[in-house]
């Protein structure tokens, strides 16, 4: 099923289709995270994940130490939140998160010495059900920027028949580094996260993916596939070309299995796994340590930034104050942005909480924030040779203006992952991504009807 | 902290390509040169009066059209500069300039501007307005001048196609004058080294795709060896003569009037060189790139329905029904 290359690393299978190529600006590369100094204040929300929003369990005037339970719930799809300071729990109430959605969220005061929550002692995990129940507690998601929680997508089912993990280590947005610095720094975790997932969780095979624009990770990712543990040599590196977005879940699968993952499905449904590198470098810290998910890497880039630089920060650390460690502006900021250029969210102001599956702080100067002027469709198909889900955007955008929700499933809208390839490569300027999302609320509003 | 509301707040992604329309039409501006100063060459100065009024009254009915329709000004897309320059090497270097500045009025206003401006247009405009010049004003636009003649006095000549047909006794030009452009025929079609390289560095700029040319050219070729019994001068004559290399490169490729995705591209090419041939053999008329892209512009809807792409990871129905079947 997997083919083997050169040197035993692998080449996909099936090769991504369209997708664009763009500037990776992986300025940062070579920059060590640093721990940023402890924030005098933290304000942690109880929605950092897909699923139900947690509720807090501790009260105004609590006192509280980093790692301690501050937020939970009964609810199947949600992750727990800790507590990423020690201090004094100041403000129990609602904020903004940075998608505008409004989140009960913890305040909780610095008092300076992180101190570590006395009941942190590390998992005992036997079976695989000790191990999902250890990954819940650690409050982990996924760590690349969706924020799904972690345990719920390793507890699958024995009859999915599940034999493939793929690990994440494209990073194919631009500018963000934090994944290649987690293979740079921390590569004993990969590795020992690797092994204990294929032995606990029975995957076939193990494929770590990233792309052909770090050869300093491949060194680095080769010895952790070839290492002598992997005895039955199951475990491969598959290099990819750099192309965005080698590294969107569906893409992983088919690059590293050749399957197609169906519209509505789960890479589990084609019996695929996938996962950030980020986080299975996490579960072996926290199997080591018990200590939850409490930080988190960042890269904070972008041409209004003074000294770009990658932070590991407590979550719910105020972005302001991130900026600032990072030297502040260098220019007048016109865009600041959370994630990714292609994917990520543009914010109304630094005054937001830093959350779990924030990957980057990115800051543009007016000259790159302003996008060109939006032209006439000139029919050119740039957005449909680029989408690497065979949409024809162009006619979605048409059908979209019609509210014609027949047309819009036909032309398969749902399976649109708002990659932003199209709007990219759109000579015209067009926002599609913007209409994509338009096409899928009309879809979702005929399907209330 | 930052001030909310000097920042701008915008749908992913945040990253452009460079590419604009205007860039685009610019390549394709550059694309037409090389034939433009052939045209000069072999059709004296005229070439320039003739392409100067098309382009001119383009520019000029796109701004009027715009400004009746109170819709926002588009002539710095280019796209007019483009199509007025198109009309004009489909033109012959005797025509009128009044004619040729009516079939410029016709194919902004009538075909591009009132089905909705850029992109909209179902039917490529400088080869209505071609059409609708060919009916109107079948003499003067079936008025050959002889090439390179201009010097001294300008003598009329016959088309090579037309010399095949029949339609004329006089001594076809070398395959090398073909070549280089030294035979009757539209101003801009002639040269087809000249197209060519336009051709190339479109596909080199990525403007245009190789499948429509590539299927168009090749299919004529496919056709016309067999229906020359393999005379491989025949289908060179066949290949360079007519406006089969300016259709196939700069017309059949206009991306409002042909499909988006490949295997349609392929299709849509295929049949542009079917009807051009069935033209070319069975017809009347001696030419028929023209006529085969109008037929085919207005296939395109349905040929883009049929050959709709499926989205990715879908399955088709029969398999699924099997599978569960099982």
């Amino acid at each position: 099923m997997v083919k083997a290359g050169v040197d035993g690393v692998l080449k996909a299978v099936k090769k991504v289709r369209g997708g664009v190529k763009v500037d990776h600006h992986k300025n940062t590369a070579e920059m060590e995270v640093v721990r940023i100094p402890t924030p005098s204040k933290v304000v942690i929300p109880m929605q950092q994940h897909i699923g139900a929003p947690c509720d807090p369990v501790v009260k105004v005037g609590d006192e509280v130490a980093v790692g301690q339970l501050i937020g939970d719930t009964d609810k199947f799809v949600s992750a727990p939140i800790h507590a990423s300071v020690s201090g004094k729990v100041t403000a129990v109430g609602d904020v903004k998160l940075p998608n505008g959605v409004m989140s009960k969220a913890v305040t909780i005061e610095s008092d300076g010495e992180m101190r570590l929550w006395d009941g942190i002692e590390p998992p005992k995990v036997e079976t695989k059900e000790d191990f999902i129940k250890a990954v819940r507690a650690s409050g982990l998601v996924g760590l690349g920027g969706a924020g799904f929680p972690t345990h719920i997508k390793l507890n699958f089912p024995a009859d999915k028949n599940i034999d493939t993990l793929v690990i994440n280590a494209a990073e194919c947005e631009p500018y963000i580094t934090v994944d290649y610095r987690e293979c740079m720094e921390n590569s004993w975790d990969i590795l020992s996260s690797v092994y204990t997932l294929k032995e606990i969780l029975g995957f076939k095979n193990v494929v770590i993916a990233a792309e052909d624009n770090k050869p300093e990770a491949f060194k680095i990712l080769k010895n952790i596939a070839d290492h002598k543990d992997d005895i039955d040599d199951s475990v491969k590196l598959m290099i990819l070309e750099s192309k965005y977005p080698q590294g969107a879940e569906k893409m992983m699968v088919q690059s590293a299995t050749g399957r197609r993952v169906p519209p509505g499905k789960l890479p589990a449904d084609v019996g695929c796994v996938v996962m950030n590198v980020a986080s299975v470098a996490f579960i072996a810290r926290y199997l080591k340590t018990g200590k939850p998910l409490v930080s988190r890497s960042l890269t904070v880039d972008g041409s209004a930034i003074a000294n770009p630089k990658n932070v590991r920060v407590p979550v719910g650390t105020n972005i302001g104050e991130i900026i600032d460690f990072c030297g502040g502006f260098k220019t007048e900021p016109a865009k600041i942005i959370t994630g990714g250029p292609m994917m990520g969210l543009a914010i109304v102001g630094t005054d937001l909480p830093v959350l779990k599956q924030n990957n980057a702080i990115l800051a543009f100067s007016k000259d790159d924030a302003v996008l060109k002027p939006e032209t006439d469709c000139i029919r050119c198909g740039r957005c449909a040779i680029a989408c690497p889900m065979s949409l024809m955007p162009t006619n979605i955008v048409r059908a979209a203006k019609a509210k014609d929700a027949d047309s819009l499933k036909q032309l398969g809208i749902t399976v649109c992952m708002e990659c932003g390839s199209c709007a990219f490569a759109c000579p015209a300027g067009k926002p599609l991504v913007q209409h994509m999302r338009l096409a899928k609320a009309i879809l979702r509003e005929e399907g209330n009807k | 902290m930052v001030d909310g509301k000097k920042l701008v707040v915008s749908a992913s992604p945040h990253l452009r390509t460079k590419d604009t329309t205007r860039g685009i039409m610019l390549d394709v501006i550059i694309a037409l040169i090389p034939a433009l100063i052939a045209a000069v060459i072999l059709f004296g100065p005229r070439v320039l009066a003739v392409t100067a009024t098309t382009v001119a009254t383009a520019v000029l009915s796109e701004f009027l059209a715009r400004k009746v329709m109170k819709r926002h000004n588009t002539i710095g897309d280019l796209s007019a500069v483009v199509t007025g320059l198109i009309l004009a090497f489909n033109l012959p270097v005797s025509i009128p300039l009044w004619m040729a500045a009516i079939g410029s009025f016709f194919a902004i206003v009538v075909v591009k501007q009132m089905f909705g401006g850029i992109g909209q247009n179902f039917a490529n405009p400088a080869i209505v307005a071609r059409i609708v010049l060919l009916l109107s004003f079948g003499q003067a636009m079936g008025n050959w001048t002889a090439p390179l003649s201009w010097k001294t006095d300008a003598v009329s000549t016959a088309t090579p196609l037309a010399i095949i047909g029949g339609e004329s006794t006089e001594a076809l030009p070398s395959l090398l004058d073909m070549f280089l452009g030294v035979r009757g025929g539209c101003l801009g079609e002639t040269c087809s080294v000249a197209l060519i390289i336009g051709g190339i560095y479109l596909m080199a700029r990525k403007v245009i795709s190789y499948k429509i040319p590539v299927a168009f050219i090749g299919t004529v070729a496919v056709i016309m060896l067999i229906a020359g019994k393999f005379d491989l001068e025949f289908v060179a004559y066949e290949l360079m003569g007519g406006g089969l290399l300016l259709g196939a490169f700069f017309m059949a490729t206009d991306y409002s009037t042909s499909p988006i995705k490949s295997n349609a591209k392929i299709v849509f090419g295929i049949g542009c060189g079917l009807l051009t041939c069935v033209i070319r053999l069975f017809a009347s008329l001696p030419e028929g790139v023209s006529f085969a892209i109008l037929i085919m512009n207005l296939l395109v809807p349905h040929i883009e329905k049929i050959m709709a792409p499926k989205p990715f990871g879908t399955v088709k129905e029969k398999k699924t029904k099997a599978g569960e079947a099982k």
